[in-house]
């Protein structure tokens, strides 16, 4: 019998060696429960702003490239939007990846982590976890929600084993506080299921969706970081025994 | 047979320690490379960067550039056209060369090669400001007619029409057709003496046959080869290298090598003048002095470096209208690297990884067009060298090794872009391509253009109604392609035999067995405008728009239709439809000397032309917009990343298109990871998904959108800046402005 489990999905590109390892079969999915300042998608916000799809119809369009990605030494990897809103869906596409003998990983910001069952995660190859700060009220501010779902996601993965890298968006003003990066670093390091840690340099590639939705830009007037300052973050990964990229 | 003594024991020193006996039996280079080789598994490591004298003969040259670029010509020789042995030695910096060999007598000074045809030497001469010598127009003017002059006298009516109103364009009928490719190796191995007794033997075995019209021209053209093998020898003697006899050490087969191509761009102003496959056959030479202990690793880069830096400044007299065609002064000197053996054995060598590296030991450029034939199998480190220099230079393509070795051998070479030959033994006629996109408006209109309303194809009825309809549509087509088939074929029919007779390749041939095997090399351009066409009339509703006198002359698109280019089998299937259903038209039609009909997808830069020349298109494209380069998807419709549009590409059946298959795609440097050290391993991962899918060939460029934005604005910080369009690369800052819009208007697959 075909699953017949409905999702929203935003949309699907193919990616290379910035959604996991290799060129990848991304699943975007709609709607997300953080509004963080610097979001790039700002068009993957709404549930509802999504197209209405089967499991079976994403497991179609990834069977038109399981030889292609499995050749580039990549997977499939589900993000957003946030995944764990749709945690059935989620699921079962990655169940039927998995089952498929494609390398699978979920991008997640982790706040709905509570939501990923066992049998969830059991299906998934790799987490991209994004932390966005360190720090609870910086947390807060940055993306509306709270920062303790995540910490407490990060650890489950860590006590099942489900490999992690962990994504840290360097905005400056907002997340190159060094305390609050040294804190972060103290944590990851203690997470034995941690492969790397990747420092992502903040941009604004994703203004002009602002722009076309109508909404404001919160960072607009804010700056990339410099290479320097991206370079000195990832030392202070390093230093934790971490590799940082 | 005492010839064939004497060239033995002559050849006894120079094949000291080589193995096989078929090649020294016969004219068999392969079989001399399979025999002797050594494949390379290792990495980069080895390699050695540029002497103090490769960047001093470098920069020597290099210095003329600018003043070069700044008058479009440095100087021209206008009396004297010429041949193998027209002029005298000239160098760059003859106590520092390695290799000498210059096509005229002194650096970038051009040379005329009147046999093609009188009136673009003049008008090339003319552009940059030379009086055309009055000799020369005497002599092609009055008493020798050219190549040019017989084409038009035996085109049709039909053809001319076909010709002008460009459905049918890019001909080789005022210029050298090119892309042949002489086995230049042959002249390192066995030196000329023994290369003109096999064609003697060659010829001998005609004078049996009865002297009918086809062994009269083998006779006349075998007798024509061997005469240019006794000049390329008295060329070289001039630069004291004595030919006749078989290269020695690794420094004279670099050397004869080059003279015997050397010979071929003093003869020939051929649209694309490639080099073959050498580096692995060099790397026997270079092998068995650095065993031997005549030779170390850093002699025998330079020796690859100034061999290069030869091949960079081959030079010929154009027009400002071709270079605007070709972007720039593309010679298309296409050298065939790597590739896999039909034993299993890696044909790479570490001559392979010299010949890329002088990428870094004299920066980018986008000569000699350096290919890599391509294979999964490939060793990891050749591969993982590949896409680093890709990622640093964006001057590499790469070809289906896969796709090529069951079809033309190990052997095989690519001759301009992306068409595959056995070197030596198989010869094309190049035949530019057809405009499938206008033909399709010629299918709405009846057979009259749309730019100009004049009846180019034979009346038809006209679609009249207020939409599109697909049935109607694709009937009309087909009558259309029909007639442009025959034409089409018909025309280079003509062209092919009017240059055999008056600008024959005499060395290049004389680098060929004899009997050669020729491909009719047919092409289509537009592909991409056609399909999304047909696609739209097909899955959305297209309403036309007509001026006073009926022609179609707008559309309007209501609703989506899939675009080809997303892997979406709804478009890519009438991609594949379009060149199956054309190559079958094509060898409807009888070819001049029973030539093997092939067609390439391919547009070279011509798409901007194209473009220019083509109306408003049923997909939504705007009059005078470019098409995509070659078998690309329409710019900014391959929504779905790189693999996606790569694989709707890949479904192009090789098989219908043997003349080769072009995708250019442009990465960003983001786009292939976030961090520099995973990206060469990431573009492998490509290479070898898309060549496993039966992809063809792709050029990588590596680039972001905001680095050719500011070598607009500012040329002059980017003088190497090599990109690679259709099949070849050129050098960013000479592409007209209309070209560079074109390709920063392309899709550029990144990652937010």
């Amino acid at each position: 019998m075909a699953v017949t489990t409905d999702g929203r999905i935003h949309s699907w590109d193919l990616s290379t060696g910035v959604d996991g390892p290799g060129t990848r079969f991304v699943l975007f999915v709609a709607g997300c429960p953080l509004r963080c300042l610097y979001c790039a998608n700002p068009d993957t916000w709404h549930m509802r702003d999504g197209k209405e799809t089967t499991v079976d119809e994403v497991m179609a369009e990834i069977e038109k490239y399981r030889a292609f990605i499995t050749t580039a030494g990549g997977g499939v990897t589900v993000t957003g939007g946030e995944p764990l809103l749709q945690p059935a869906f989620t699921g079962e596409i990655l169940r039927r990846c998995k089952e498929a003998g494609l390398h699978t990983a979920l991008d997640t910001s982790g706040f709905l982590g509570a939501r990923a069952t066992d049998e969830l995660l059991a299906a998934t190859d790799l987490v991209l976890l994004d932390i966005k700060s360190f720090d609870t009220t910086t947390y807060r501010h940055l993306t509306g929600g709270g920062l303790a779902p995540t910490l407490n996601f990060a650890t489950r993965l860590d006590r099942l084993g489900v490999p992690m890298w962990i994504r840290y968006v360097l905005v400056p003003g907002w997340t190159d506080d060094p305390e609050s990066v040294e804190g972060l670093a103290g944590f990851v390091a203690g997470l034995g299921s941690v492969d790397r840690v990747d420092v992502l340099p903040f941009h604004k590639l994703g203004a002009a969706k602002y722009e076309a939705l109508g909404l404001p830009f919160p960072l607009r007037d804010t700056p990339g970081p410099t290479q320097d300052s991206v370079e000195r973050v990832r030392e202070r990964f390093r230093a934790h025994g971490l590799t940082a990229y | 047979m005492t010839i064939t003594v004497a060239a033995d024991n002559r050849a006894a020193g120079a094949w000291r320690e080589f193995a096989g006996t078929g090649w020294r039996e016969r004219i068999d280079v392969r079989d001399f490379i399979q025999a002797n080789y050594t494949p390379y598994e290792g990495d980069a490591s080895f390699l050695t960067g540029p002497t103090d004298r490769t960047r001093t003969v470098w920069e020597k040259i290099s210095a003329l550039f600018p003043e070069e670029r700044r008058r479009g010509v440095l100087d021209v020789d206008t009396a004297t056209p010429s041949t193998i042995t027209s002029h005298a030695p000239g160098y760059i910096d003859r106590d520092r060369e390695l290799i000498v060999g210059l096509q005229t007598d002194a650096p970038l000074k051009r040379a005329i090669m009147p046999n093609g045809g009188l009136r673009m030497v003049e008008s090339g001469l003319k552009a940059y400001g030379y009086e055309p010598d009055p000799f020369v127009t005497r002599v092609f003017g009055t008493y020798r007619k050219t190549h040019n002059d017989g084409v038009f006298d035996a085109y049709t009516p039909e053809m001319r029409a076909a010709r002008k109103a460009g459905i049918i364009t890019g001909l080789p009928d005022a210029y050298g057709r090119g892309r042949i490719i002489g086995d230049y190796r042959r002249v390192a191995l066995y030196g000329t003496d023994r290369l003109i007794e096999a064609k003697e033997a060659e010829r001998a075995r005609l004078d049996t046959r009865p002297s009918t019209a086809d062994v009269i021209r083998d006779r006349e053209e075998l007798a024509e080869q061997t005469r240019a093998l006794g000049e390329l020898a008295r060329m070289a003697e001039t630069y004291g290298c004595d030919i006749s006899r078989p290269a020695t050490t690794a420094h004279e087969a670099v050397q004869w090598l080059y003279l015997g191509y050397l010979a071929a761009v003093k003869e020939q102003n051929g649209a694309a003048m490639s080099l073959g496959r050498t580096s692995t056959f060099l790397d026997v030479y270079l092998q068995r002095d650095l065993t031997a202990g005549t030779l170390d690793e850093t002699r025998a880069q330079e020796l690859i470096d100034d061999f290069v830096i030869k091949l960079r400044i081959v030079r010929f007299l154009r027009t400002p209208e071709y270079d605007a065609l070709f972007s720039g002064d593309p010679t298309w000197v296409t050298e065939s690297i790597g590739g896999m053996g039909a034993d299993g054995r890696t044909l790479v060598t570490r001559t392979s990884f010299r010949f890329l590296q002088t990428l870094y030991n004299l920066g980018p450029a986008p000569e000699p067009n350096l290919t890599v034939l391509w294979s999964p199998r490939l060793p990891d480190g050749f591969k993982e060298f590949c896409a680093q220099v890709s990622i640093d230079t964006s001057a590499v393509q790469y070809e289906s090794d896969d796709l090529m070795r069951p079809r033309t051998g190990d052997d095989t070479a690519i001759a301009c872009c992306v068409s595959a030959m056995a070197v030596g033994r198989q010869m094309q006629f190049f035949g530019a391509r057809v405009n499938v996109a206008k033909a399709l408006l010629y299918a709405v209109n009846g057979g009259r253009d749309e730019m100009t309303g004049d009846q180019v194809a034979p009346a038809a009825p006209p679609l009249t109604g207020e939409y599109l309809d697909h049935e109607e549509l694709s009937a009309a087509y087909d009558r259309v392609l029909d007639w442009l088939a025959q034409t089409y074929v018909d025309a280079l029919n003509v062209i092919h035999y009017m240059h055999d007779k008056y600008a024959y390749e005499r060395v290049e041939m004389a680098l060929h067995d004899h009997p050669v095997h020729r491909f009719m090399a047919c092409g289509i351009a537009g592909l991409s405008v056609a399909v999304d066409s047909l696609s739209a009339v097909k899955y959305a509703r297209v309403k036309v728009f007509r001026d006073a006198s009926g022609l179609a002359v707008d559309f309007r698109t209501e609703g989506d239709f899939p675009a080809y280019g997303n892997n979406d089998d709804r478009a890519d299937s009438i991609a594949v439809g379009l060149v199956e259903s054309f190559m079958a038209k094509v060898r409807k039609h009888p070819t001049y000397r029973d030539a093997e009909h092939t067609q390439s997808v391919l547009t070279i830069t011509s798409n901007v032309v194209y473009g220019k020349h083509t109306g408003n298109t049923p997909d939504g494209r705007r009059t005078g917009e470019p098409f995509a380069p070659g078998a690309n998807p329409m710019n900014g419709r391959d929504r779905h990343g790189v693999a996606a549009s790569a694989l709707s590409v890949a479904k192009l059946p090789y098989e219908q298109a043997r003349d080769g298959i072009s995708l250019t795609t442009t990465i960003t440097p983001e786009g292939l990871g976030h961090h520099p050290i995973e990206r060469a391993g990431h573009l492998v991962g490509i290479l070898d998904a898309y060549t496993a899918a039966g992809g063809f060939h792709m050029n990588v460029n590596v680039l972001d959108r905001t680095t050719l934005e500011d070598a607009m604005a500012h040329p002059e910080k980017y003088p190497d800046l090599t990109i690679r369009v259709s099949g070849y690369a050129v050098n960013f800052v000479r592409l007209t402005r209309e070209q560079q819009l074109d390709v920063i208007g392309r899709t550029f697959h990144g990652s937010l």
